[in-house]
């Protein structure tokens, strides 16, 4: 038993192709990963707007600050 | 494997694609270092980590189907090639580690790399007021898509444009400088200028780097790794036989993209003259501008690179020095004339210089085969000037564009006035000092 499918090396290299784990899985492991990057971006996106919500904040707190002092 | 001159050639090979990877990732050093160089302070942090994420997005999406592309699409949308296409896709068992297959990994990679610096290129002349968020798409859209598919026109030795127009464009005037200068401009149309670039009478204010040397020793270090993209761009050792073409005699020899023969000893002296005919050009043109001139050393192997496999040196420097000329000229014009804020000037350094490039190589090589395989059509300066329109115009320019009218509609392309006027690293910034202050109350307590 292997996940690689190999349990000796006692073969003829001309015959070995694929040894990483879990092969013949490979469509599903590929999807996992589609849906890991889009569902990155879409976090990425919500991070970011959360950032600049907490500068604008800051940014408006100062703008009346300013108008205060000036007022 | 099965012969000592088999497995020789193979492994050499797969070693010699595999020394290309870590030299172009200066380029990226580079890039980065240019780019933190010519923000404002407070903006570096976020300018490093829109550049650096380029790499872990362009990298996953060219596995899952840039490759693909590259393989699939030579005569799209005249026929998709399934069978090429499908020893290249994600799930392809020669996409991992296969003991029958010890080349695709390294060349996969190697265009990974190039893929790279087509979203850098761009990165660069959007900083300072692009969400990193909407950039991280166009990054893919350019590095995982759009390249690709000129990659596969232009840059396959059975591509369409090879074929039937005869495009040649060894180290990649067109097929990354031209389409990434392009694709840049089209998004720096939608985008806008940074605050403040535009006075009222729409006089451009230069809003210089923040640290000029930063700047100048990434301009530095893209040079360094502009070799390992030039060497990556050949065939190292190849047989006449394997070629299949219409060479004859058992000379095995170096060859393009396009199987075509060349030497590393060719491209070593034309990189060199052409980057020195662009330095020299862009020093008399800016004055001795550090800036410029280490661009223009970059733009003169640039404009040269569509011909470096066969210029003569003299013909190299030459070149290099009047891209040089055209992209300065064509900054200073487009940046006065249409209030286009390019802020590290790629879209003149890359995409100018790029096209000017393609145009002079169908003259300087009018008529010389652009294939070893009979039925192809010669090199022309038409055949090239449609390439260079179809690099910088429809597979550049255009998805650019529209790709980033898409992001603006949705409000996601730009980031907010506030933050802009703040500064992009504002928020992070202000935690730093609070957590310095906590730090300093602590050390203050256990000090009485």
């Amino acid at each position: 038993m292997s996940t690689t499918g190999i349990t000796s090396w006692n073969v003829d290299l001309a015959d070995i192709g694929a040894i990483y784990p879990f092969a013949g899985y490979e469509v599903l492991m590929v999807a996992v990963g589609v849906v890991a990057w889009l569902a990155w971006h879409r976090w990425c996106h919500r991070w970011e707007k959360d950032y600049h919500d907490k500068v604008i904040v800051e940014y408006n707190k100062r703008q009346q600050q300013s108008s205060d002092v000036d007022g | 494997m099965d012969s000592n001159l088999n497995a020789l050639t193979t492994v050499f090979t797969e070693f010699y694609y595999w020394v290309t990877i870590p030299l172009m990732f200066f380029i990226h050093v580079g890039f980065c270092m240019y780019e933190v160089g010519a923000s404002r302070r407070r903006n570096h942090i976020h300018t490093l980590m829109k550049n650096s994420m380029i790499i872990p997005l362009v990298t996953i999406t060219f596995f899952f189907f840039g490759w693909w592309i590259y393989w699939a699409f030579p005569n799209f949308p005249m026929s998709i090639d399934w069978a090429a296409g499908a020893a290249n896709t994600a799930w392809s068992e020669t996409m991992a580690t296969n003991l029958q297959d010890r080349i695709s990994g390294v060349f996969w990679a190697a265009f990974l790399l190039f893929s790279w610096t087509a979203a850098s290129i761009v990165s660069g002349s959007v900083i300072e007021r692009i969400n990193s968020s909407a950039f991280w798409i166009l990054a893919v859209v350019i590095g995982s898509v759009a390249w690709v598919i000129d990659a596969s026109w232009g840059w396959h030795y059975a591509g369409w444009m090879v074929q039937y127009l005869g495009y040649h464009d060894a180290y990649a005037s067109g097929v990354i400088h031209a389409i990434a200068g392009g694709f840049a401009l089209g998004v720096l149309v939608v985008l806008g200028p940074r605050l403040g670039k535009f006075a009222a009478d729409g006089t451009p204010r230069d809003i210089r780097p923040h640290n000029p040397w930063m700047v100048c020793v990434g301009l530095f270090i893209i040079y360094a790794g502009f070799w390992g993209f030039y060497v990556a761009c050949n065939i190292p050792l190849i047989d006449p036989a394997g070629i299949d073409g219409e060479i004859t005699g058992t000379t095995w020899t170096a060859t393009t993209i396009y199987l075509t023969p060349t030497t590393l000893g060719a491209i070593t002296f034309n990189f060199l003259m052409s980057l020195s005919g662009g330095m020299l050009m862009a020093f008399t043109l800016s004055k001795g501008d550090a800036f410029w001139t280490y661009s223009g050393g970059l733009a003169g192997i640039i404009t040269a690179s569509a011909g470096n496999d066969i210029y003569h040196p003299m013909q190299a420097m030459i070149i290099g020095g009047i891209g040089v000329f055209i992209a300065y000229k064509m900054h200073f014009y487009v940046e006065r004339r249409f209030k286009i804020d390019d802020a590290v000037g790629a879209v003149a350094v890359h995409g100018y210089a790029g096209f000017v490039g393609l145009i002079i190589c169908g003259f300087v090589l009018w008529g010389h085969p652009s294939s070893p395989y009979a039925g192809y059509a010669e090199i022309t300066p038409w055949g090239q000037a449609i390439g260079a329109v179809i690099m910088f115009g429809v597979l550049g320019f255009l998805p650019g564009w529209i790709v980033a009218k898409v992001l603006n509609g949705m409000g996601i392309l730009r980031i907010p006035k506030e933050v802009e006027l703040l500064g992009l690293d504002f928020a992070d910034q202000q935690e730093q000092e609070a957590a310095q202050q906590d730090v300093r109350a602590a050390v203050r307590d256990l000090m009485k």
